[in-house]
């Protein structure tokens, strides 16, 4: 974009942007970088549903970030006296409120955050490890992978929602506690992922260029491998940000996740179980938000996934 | 003569990869195994709890601590703790439930048949929709049926299962009546049948019982049908990816060439090529089912292994969840890995490697 040898940086009209972006002798690596971006933006945009899924994705992002300023009331403190149990369209409270006289939209808002930091942090926890994990056991290749690849395997065969139920069982219930247990379930998928692009690439040309130059196996593996398991390794996070949402809603329901009066949306759900009948409302809400983010995490991931890989598209 | 020795040969050296692939199996199986008993006896080691306090209360004076722990093999070095661990897992010992006062495995073994029954009566349900769903979806690819089917399963990978059940009870049960209360059998038959196997259905339909019959099916149809929809959204959407790389295949074309209905081509030749990976995913999805009834049995009161492990859970009863955690996890990675031998024993692409 600011490369002045670029023929598009002194006119502003679309055509000519569209030449820049799209020519087949970039100038430079800047412009060839945007121009693959500007290519997988428009094969993604053509997907309908998959920008569907980044608005939901990015209202999420946005409603979390201005909750405080977006929730007309608090989240947690209540009006037992005047407000409780009040069915949606209720003045005052679009949503209703809950057995406490909490208004649940209020509570949905605030609870967005959890539900955000939960997917976020077992993004950044799982993914690095795996991604570590199956580059230096691609690389390294031998015993080194052997191993890595054992241990890798076995926990790919355990059952994730058991075992996570476990570890909170042994941590003790609690937010960061799900998150770990989450996390530490949800690493072998990248790892074995990881492994794959590697294999891929550690025999080529540019690996052996850059070996010569005297790299040392570190550097090769930061800087020459990674990037090139990266594109595959957030289209796998993105699919699995939805079974996070629900796992972590599932370990709030059976009262392990996030603890009251947290808002969290699946110990929501659970707290309104007992007026299901009722007052349906106090269950239902929070399920409906659940639903929209993890079919919003879906929709983007599938995308995401068409547009990185033409090979796999329509599948 | 040549011939026939010729095909000798080939027969024994499928034979002899056969016998490599088991016996690669059975290696990788006996290691998942320590690994996932290594797991739990490290959580178990890492719980707050102390076991000998939970054993002799705390108000136990010190020499009767320090003996229990003794006998429990907690002052021995961590590495003859897990052997000894070991040994009693294997002969299933899991120790004793604080809750119901039963050895762990006499309870999982009584609880076992409901999670079984559930997750089976929801694979029929996934499987028999599921497929031809898929089927219908990758012939006709791009379509309204596709579309719809699409987002159906898009929907099932979305929806937490415990707030669709919940709902479907509030709408089936509260509602519409058309389906019994949580639970497996209406009170009135509860103390008066005697299970045989555990499964309520088999048992009723085989004793002739036919309003118990119509009693657990009015109970187990709901659950049964949410797990169905979840082993939905996996199996189509995987019969319609193999589907459409079979529909791609050249044999197609010449199927088409020699005149054959399209019927024929799409539900003999195309299916019948993408069963084996298809019986793989039908197995991913019955494991998966054996395990995610957690929170469904919780929803439905199922007297299932998933109800067992969480009501232990709420009263920290470890060793009844660890036991739990330890038979599911092995069903879990026994179906895992028999599925992928199954894969690579019936498809004589992977058989060449």
């Amino acid at each position: 974009m600011t490369d002045p040898s670029s023929p598009a940086s002194s006119t502003t009209s679309n055509e000519s942007w569209r030449e820049w972006l799209l020519t087949a002798e970039p100038h430079s690596r800047n412009q060839a970088r945007l121009g693959r971006a500007y290519v997988t933006w428009r094969r993604f945009s053509e997907n309908r549903l998959a920008v569907a899924g980044l608005l939901i994705i990015l209202a999420l992002v946005l409603v979390a970030v201005f909750a405080d300023l977006l929730a007309p009331r608090s989240a947690t403190i209540g009006d037992l006296a005047g407000a409780r149990l009040l069915p949606p369209g209720s003045p005052g409270f679009l949503l209703g409120t809950d057995d406490q006289g909490r208004d649940i939209l209020s509570r949905l808002l605030i609870g967005s955050r959890i539900t955000l930091a939960v997917v976020a942090l077992v993004a950044i926890i799982a993914a690095p490890v795996g991604l570590l994990i199956g580059t230096v056991s691609g690389f390294a290749g031998g015993y080194v992978d052997a191993v890595l690849m054992r241990i890798t395997d076995i926990f790919l065969a355990f059952p994730k929602l058991i075992l996570a139920l476990a570890f909170v069982a042994a941590l003790g219930p609690g937010i960061e506690n799900a998150v770990i247990a989450i996390a530490l379930t949800s690493w072998p998928p990248y790892a074995r992922l990881a492994r794959a692009e590697t294999l891929g690439v550690r025999n080529s040309d540019y690996i052996a260029a850059v070996r010569l130059m005297g790299a040392s196996p570190t550097r090769i593996v930061l800087r020459h491998i990674m990037p090139m398991c990266l594109s595959s390794l957030i289209v796998r996070v993105t699919l699995d940000m939805a079974g996070i949402i629900l796992t972590a809603a599932g370990l709030g329901f059976l009262g392990l996740g996030a603890q009251p009066p947290l808002p969290e949306w699946g110990t929501m759900i659970a707290s309104g179980r007992r007026f299901i009948l009722d007052q349906w409302w106090v269950a239902t809400m929070p399920g409906i938000a659940i639903l929209i983010v993890s079919l919003g995490f879906n929709l983007l991931g599938d995308g995401l996934r068409d547009a990185l890989d033409p090979r796999g598209a329509g599948r | 003569m040549f011939h026939s020795s010729a095909k000798r040969t080939v027969g024994l050296r499928r034979a002899r990869g056969i016998m490599v692939n088991i016996g690669r199996f059975a290696v990788m199986l006996a290691t998942t195994y320590l690994g996932l008993l290594a797991v739990t006896f490290f959580i178990g080691r890492v719980v707050p709890i102390d076991p000998v306090l939970a054993i002799v209360g705390d108000r136990a004076p010190a020499s009767v601590v320090e003996r229990v722990r003794e006998e429990m093999g907690f002052n021995l070095p961590l590495w003859r703790q897990f052997v000894l661990y070991l040994q009693q897992a294997l002969t299933g010992d899991f120790g004793t439930s604080v809750l119901t006062t039963n050895p762990v495995m006499e309870d999982i073994i009584r609880v076992f048949p409901a999670t079984l029954e559930l997750a089976t009566v929801g694979t029929l349900i996934g499987a028999g929709l599921g497929v031809p769903l898929g089927v219908v979806a990758a012939v006709r690819r791009g379509s309204i049926a596709d579309q719809i089917v699409r987002i159906v399963g898009l929907i099932g990978y979305s929806v937490p299962i415990f707030w669709l059940g919940l709902l479907s009870l509030l709408l089936f049960y509260a509602k519409l009546k058309w389906v019994a209360y949580p639970g497996r059998l209406d009170v009135a038959y509860e103390y008066t049948f005697v299970p045989i196997t555990g499964l309520y259905l088999f048992d009723a339909a085989w004793t002739r019982q036919w309003d118990v019959l119509w009693d657990a099916f009015r109970h187990i149809i709901l659950p049964g049908s949410l797990l169905g929809y979840f082993s939905l959204a996996y199996i189509s959407r995987m019969t319609r990816s193999f589907m459409l790389n079979e529909l791609g295949q050249e044999y197609i074309v010449a199927a088409r060439a020699k005149g054959l209905s399209e019927r024929r081509i799409v539900w003999f030749h195309a299916l019948r090529n993408a069963a084996v990976p298809l019986v793989t995913v039908i197995a991913l999805s019955y494991a998966g089912l054996l395990e995610g009834s957690v929170l469904t049995e919780t929803v439905f009161s199922w007297p299932g292994i998933g109800l067992y492990i969480t009501n232990s859970l709420q009263n920290a009863d470890m060793n009844a969840v660890l036991g739990g955690t330890i038979v599911i996890g092995s069903v879990f990675i026994t179906i895992n890995m028999l599925s992928d031998l199954l894969y690579r024993l019936l498809d004589p692409r992977t058989r060449a490697r």
